[in-house]
């Protein structure tokens, strides 16, 4: 590991100082940055930890959303009795993520920045677009068996490997950021691009913006009450996805009301699946529509050699959560 | 505020006494405790948060001690499997694992061990897991509450089916 400089600060306006110095990187729970430092794939000069910062809180939204410090642990999240209560996916999606140590430690904003598991991108003997832009892609003909179906580009491949962001482009939300410009807000989904010809850029904050909260819209009881998360894993827990789904129904007289739905591990960012819900919306809720709705979002998949399995995987994923939650009210 | 260049004079709290180090700031909380402070129980596995041999509580807390830094945990206070006996009298889940024979060549086991400590607080202060039906109800400890929420400690050895029980004794 290249020796560093460290600096603890005490509030937002000190952090955003201090990055301002090249070389200079930020430091939340570290369980993904300080694993990337080992391998040589990041390299800072100087980091400031900003895990110790005032945004530690969970607190109501006039109106019925959430804000959620950025320094808030995963594990604190998925505890919390207001998102057990009004965001039940949310829970799920942070409790199937990584192990309870790791959640103990990681915290919210850097779940979101979290950078992709890609074996590629993690192996610095490699070439990668994302980590040395223009070296080239050697996923897009090699190991891409757990990588994207949707959105990729000619220059990468890759999934972004968070639960958490996949529940909350379903809910829809915003991340509020402070930086060398000062404070801005930005929507989910919306935070993570696509990679097109930039991959090294996995979302679209600035350099040295900082992701001080995490507002979540407020979620009707309706499409709470039919929610979840359901994550498809090699093993059984503690293990990335293969595909994972966010999805909240309204059903009223078998009928879908309301529906959102997100899809995770198959692009460069949480996929919030519009033309599923556009296909749902106001549709009989009988298992033909729920396998419509899933041919019509992953119509645009672009499978890889090896990674076909996911297209389908994602399809019958859908149809079956779907099928589960309506259920419960048939 | 704490501002240092490559090179760290922090303090640790660490099972009840206080030590002074002066580490370069790559060192991480596990090389601190094994290669500074001689406290060898936490086990170094795979170095990147994947096994749970190295788990320790920090504040109370479960944690992977091989991606802290151990600048980043300055003043806070560290339980390692060494400070969990009282005197000559095991932890009960020491006593526990020794009791239903919980492991086979024992790399992992303090990192079971001090997961075990941090999971049954949790539980008890009603944290759910991905096992639960319901996400409200307080959690009943049952064999597949322990396996989903002791799933970042490894057992290459395969000692599971002595585990799950040994931790089920102390848990319930």
């Amino acid at each position: 590991m290249r020796p560093f400089a460290y600096e603890r600060a005490t509030d937002a306006a000190g952090a955003v100082a201090a990055i301002a110095q090249p070389g200079t990187m930020y430091l939340g729970g570290g369980t993904n940055l300080v694993d990337l430092m080992k391998l040589g794939v990041e390299t800072p000069e100087r980091l400031v930890d900003v895990s110790g910062l005032p945004y530690d809180r969970i607190e109501d939204v006039p109106g019925g959303g959430l804000r959620i410090g950025a320094a808030v642990r995963n594990s604190e999240l998925a505890a919390d009795r207001a998102v057990r209560e009004r965001y039940p996916l949310l829970a799920r999606a942070l409790l199937s993520g990584a192990s309870g140590q790791l959640r103990n430690v990681a915290t919210i904003g850097g779940n979101l920045l979290q950078r992709t598991r890609c074996a590629y991108f993690q192996d610095v003997s490699k070439p990668c677009n994302k980590r040395r832009p223009g070296s080239g892609c050697p996923a897009r003909d090699g190991d891409h068996r757990n990588l994207a179906i949707l959105g990729h580009s000619e220059a990468c491949v890759a999934t972004h490997p968070s639960d958490l962001a996949v529940a909350v482009a379903a809910i829809g939300g915003e991340v509020h950021v402070t930086g060398p410009e000062g404070e801005r807000t930005v929507p989910i989904p919306g935070l993570h691009r696509l990679p097109g010809d930039e991959p090294q850029r996995d979302t679209v904050l600035e350099p040295g913006e900082l992701v001080t909260a995490l507002e979540l819209e407020p979620l009707s009881t309706g499409l709470a009450a039919r929610s979840t998360y359901r994550k498809v894993r090699d093993r059984a827990s503690f293990s990335f996805a293969v595909v994972s789904l966010a999805a909240a129904v309204d059903v009223a007289d078998g009928t879908v009301r309301d529906c959102r739905i997100g899809l995770g591990a198959v692009a460069h960012g949480p996929w919030r699946a519009w033309r599923a819900e556009e296909s749902l919306r106001g549709a009989p809720a009988t298992e033909a529509n729920f396998a419509t709705a899933a041919d019509a979002e992953l119509a645009q998949a672009e499978p890889l050699r090896d990674n076909a399995f996911k297209v389908t995987l994602a399809r019958n994923l859908l149809v079956a959560t779907l099928a589960e939650l309506c259920g419960e009210v048939a | 505020m704490l501002r240092v260049t490559h090179h760290a004079d922090i303090s640790l709290r660490i099972n009840g006494a206080d030590h002074a180090l002066s580490l370069d700031t790559r060192t991480t909380l596990l090389d601190a405790l094994r290669e500074h402070l001689g406290l060898t129980g936490s086990k170094k596995g795979c170095d990147a948060g994947q096994c749970g041999a190295c788990t320790v509580l920090v504040d109370g807390r479960r944690a992977n001690a091989c991606l802290l830094l151990a600048v980043a945990v300055d003043g806070r206070e560290i339980t390692t499997v060494e400070g969990l006996a009282a005197g000559e009298e095991l932890h009960p889940l020491q006593a526990a694992f020794i009791e239903h024979d919980a492991f086979q060549c024992g790399y992992c086991t303090p990192g079971q061990i001090c997961s075990a400590v941090g999971m049954i607080a949790e539980a008890r202060e009603g944290w759910p897991s991905g096992a639960a039906d319901d996400l409200l109800a307080y959690p009943v400890l049952d064999d597949g509450e322990i396996r989903e929420r002791m799933s970042g400690n490894l057992c290459r050895c395969g000692a599971y089916a002595n585990l799950v029980p040994a931790i089920a004794e102390v848990a319930r």
